[in-house]
């Protein structure tokens, strides 16, 4: 490399640095490959994309400069401040496996830059100015490592994994549910009648879409009132307790509040948001839920516009972290085998984020960063899109047992009505819990175990008959970069 | 009706070598076995009677069969629920809890409404059998 280049990468300083004018990033010390992240940095991977001719070392540079104190120029008033340790600082950059021209920068963040409990703070730096950075093609955040210190500042989910089960007396199986089909146009009446039928077959929960909110066919009033007939309706039948995710989405805080009021004051265990409403809005509605020990269900309407492509955005593994900090109790993870964009080992690393109390390092899952989540309780991943009973033992396998499996078309659309299709999932996956429980190996004996279950039930048989082929093999986009057993050490 | 709580009320009742299957399942996980029983079967009942305090030193599984098996003789028309309990940090909780045992009739819930302004109906779930005192329900 040449001494030309190597000046750019080396921080000036004192005098030198702060001449008006115009310093490469790195110049200016965003890039400092001697750095040893402290344990209470906050660090982030980006995967970054430089325009032609702009070095790997400059790029991350831009990056760090333009997510924490820098601007495009050189400014005196830095000397006002302890500016070197409110500088981030690349301090490594990767080559990623196989893609030419894209790397993976790390980055570490001194913990004061960031306001204590508040995503809209962390993201406001990390994704903010940052991503329109005319030096770089494209840029994505790719994972997060947030220290002790600041896990601690949040109070995470408002119920959690544990307490969840305990509210429902519901142990040792994945939960089920259903999304409410077709999604728009059914009046409140017609609507609480697939509830009720859903509940009273055998699942657990069922669910508003992402788009109910009051629309004219459907006052949302009216919308609760029906589904909580039918919750209690379905309690009775069945002796167990059954919830709906009342959608409380509206446009003010106002409105939600006023929803998620009438939610509780009906009885219902949980209330529903989309993402799109924003994370001050999701923290807010966290500590209501908290308040009124409500279980807080997150749509992730919207995601996929900056998740799904791997050159441009943020992962999902990092809007996972967000949401387990901004406190929600579940929250769509994917399905691996369904309709909607899922590599398995991407979505088993989405899972372990959301549920474990600490993830190791694991490439092979896209999970860069060791993370401690120091007691915050576990997110319930929901698994929904395109799943039927028939990939039961698929699903018991790859998403585990602290999962809800909402079965939408594949509860609804069954030919012998909504309660046999809840029927049919509910015996598919006690049937699977229990051989695997017997030490039977479901992978391979998983349709053999479904069909010796469909001998006593008649539901599950047709939704065999149904489904039983139906698959959606496409290759996913979004994968993680390294072959299993790596290491970046 | 039937109760639906637990793991596995959809299935056919299990026969003891099924049940002993899923309690060496429990033990070998390193969980607590423990037996509950109650003629109050109500969703939101979540305080059932423990047959003795969970087998925290019982390790082997016909161990547990056998005092599943005393708690039938003793309650023979009551429910009764076996319980793995999972005792390591950040669990603290049950882990797998199904039926063993349910009366020959169950008479299910009514449904009560008490119907309040704004079209509001706040529900009461009220079990049949629970109208008889404790005991004497089934």
């Amino acid at each position: 490399m040449s001494a030309v280049i190597e000046g750019a990468k080396r921080m000036k300083t004192g005098a030198e640095r702060y001449r008006a004018g115009v310093l490469k990033y790195a110049q200016m010390g965003y890039w400092q490959p001697d750095y040893a992240p402290t344990p209470t940095d906050v660090l982030a991977v980006f995967r970054i994309s430089p325009q032609e001719g702009v070095e790997p070392e400059e790029a991350a540079a831009a990056v760090a400069g333009e997510s924490s104190t820098a601007t495009w120029t050189v400014v005196w008033t830095d000397r006002l401040t302890a500016c070197e340790r409110y500088r981030a600082k690349a301090y490594r950059v990767d080559p990623v496996p196989g893609s030419p021209g894209q790397f993976f920068a790390y980055i570490a963040y001194d913990l004061d830059l960031f306001e204590p409990g508040s995503i809209a703070n962390l993201s406001a730096s990390v994704i903010g100015n940052v991503f329109g950075f005319k030096p770089l093609k494209a840029l994505r955040l790719e994972d997060m490592r947030f220290p002790t210190a600041y896990v601690k500042t949040f109070a995470g989910p408002p119920t959690g994994i544990v307490v969840e089960r305990e509210r429902l007396d519901k142990f040792g199986r994945p939960l089920l549910g259903a999304t409410v089909k077709p999604k728009l146009g059914l009046s409140g009446k017609n609507y609480g009648r697939v509830v009720y039928e859903a509940l009273k077959g055998g699942l657990d929960f069922t669910k508003d879409d992402e788009n109910i909110n009051s629309q004219p066919f459907m006052h949302w009033r009216d919308r609760f009132l029906y589904c909580m007939e039918a919750v209690n309706r379905s309690q009775a039948a069945t002796g167990e307790v059954k919830g709906h995710y009342l959608n409380v989405t509206a446009a003010t805080m106002e409105d939600m509040y006023e929803r998620a009021e009438f939610a509780k004051e009906l009885g219902s265990v949980v209330v529903m948001i989309d993402l799109v409403i924003g994370y001050t809005a999701i923290q807010s509605m966290s500590r209501w839920a908290r308040r009124n020990d409500m279980i807080l269900h997150l749509h992730r309407a919207g995601h996929s516009t900056y998740t799904r492509q791997k050159s441009h955005g943020v992962s999902f593994r990092v809007i996972c972290k967000w949401m387990r900090l901004a406190g929600v109790d579940h929250l769509h993870a994917g399905t691996v085998v369904g309709k909607l964009e899922g590599d398995p080992n991407s979505v088993q690393g989405f899972y372990n984020v959301l549920r474990e109390g600490h993830n190791p390092m694991d490439l092979s899952r896209g999970i860069f960063f060791e993370q401690d989540w120091a007691g915050l309780n576990g997110v319930m991943p929901v698994a929904s899109g395109g799943i039927h009973a028939g990939q039961m033992h698929q699903l018991l396998h790859y998403l585990g047992e602290d999962t809800v499996l909402q079965f939408g078309g594949g509860t609804i659309g069954h030919p012998m009505g909504i309660a046999a299709g809840a029927t049919a999932n509910r015996v598919a996956l006690e049937a699977m819990v229990l051989a695997r429980n017997e030490g039977r190996d479901i992978w391979t004996e998983g349709p053999q175990i479904l069909a010796d279950a469909a001998r006593h039930c008649a539901p599950l048989k047709a939704a065999l008959d149904t489904w039983g082929e139906v698959t959606f093999n496409y290759a996913s986009t979004d994968t993680p970069d390294f072959v299993p057993t790596p290491s970046v050490a | 009706m039937k109760i639906t709580q637990g793991a596995f009320s959809f299935l056919p009742d299990l026969t003891d070598a099924q049940i002993v299957k899923q309690i060496e399942y429990g033990l070998a996980n390193g969980w607590a076995v423990s037996i509950e029983y109650t003629d109050d079967a109500h969703p939101r009942n979540v305080y059932w009677e423990m047959f003795g305090i969970p087998m925290f030193d019982i390790r082997d599984a016909a161990g547990v069969m056998s005092e599943v098996n005393a708690c039938r003789k003793t309650f023979p028309n009551h429910y009764i629920k076996v319980n793995a309990f999972d005792a390591s940090r950040g669990r603290e909780s049950v882990r797998l809890s199904f039926i063993v045992n349910r009366p020959a009739e169950e008479p299910g819930y009514a449904l009560v409404r008490a119907e309040g302004p704004g079209r509001t109906i706040h529900y009461t779930t009220r079990a049949y059998a629970t109208e008889r005192p404790e005991g004497a329900r089934y």
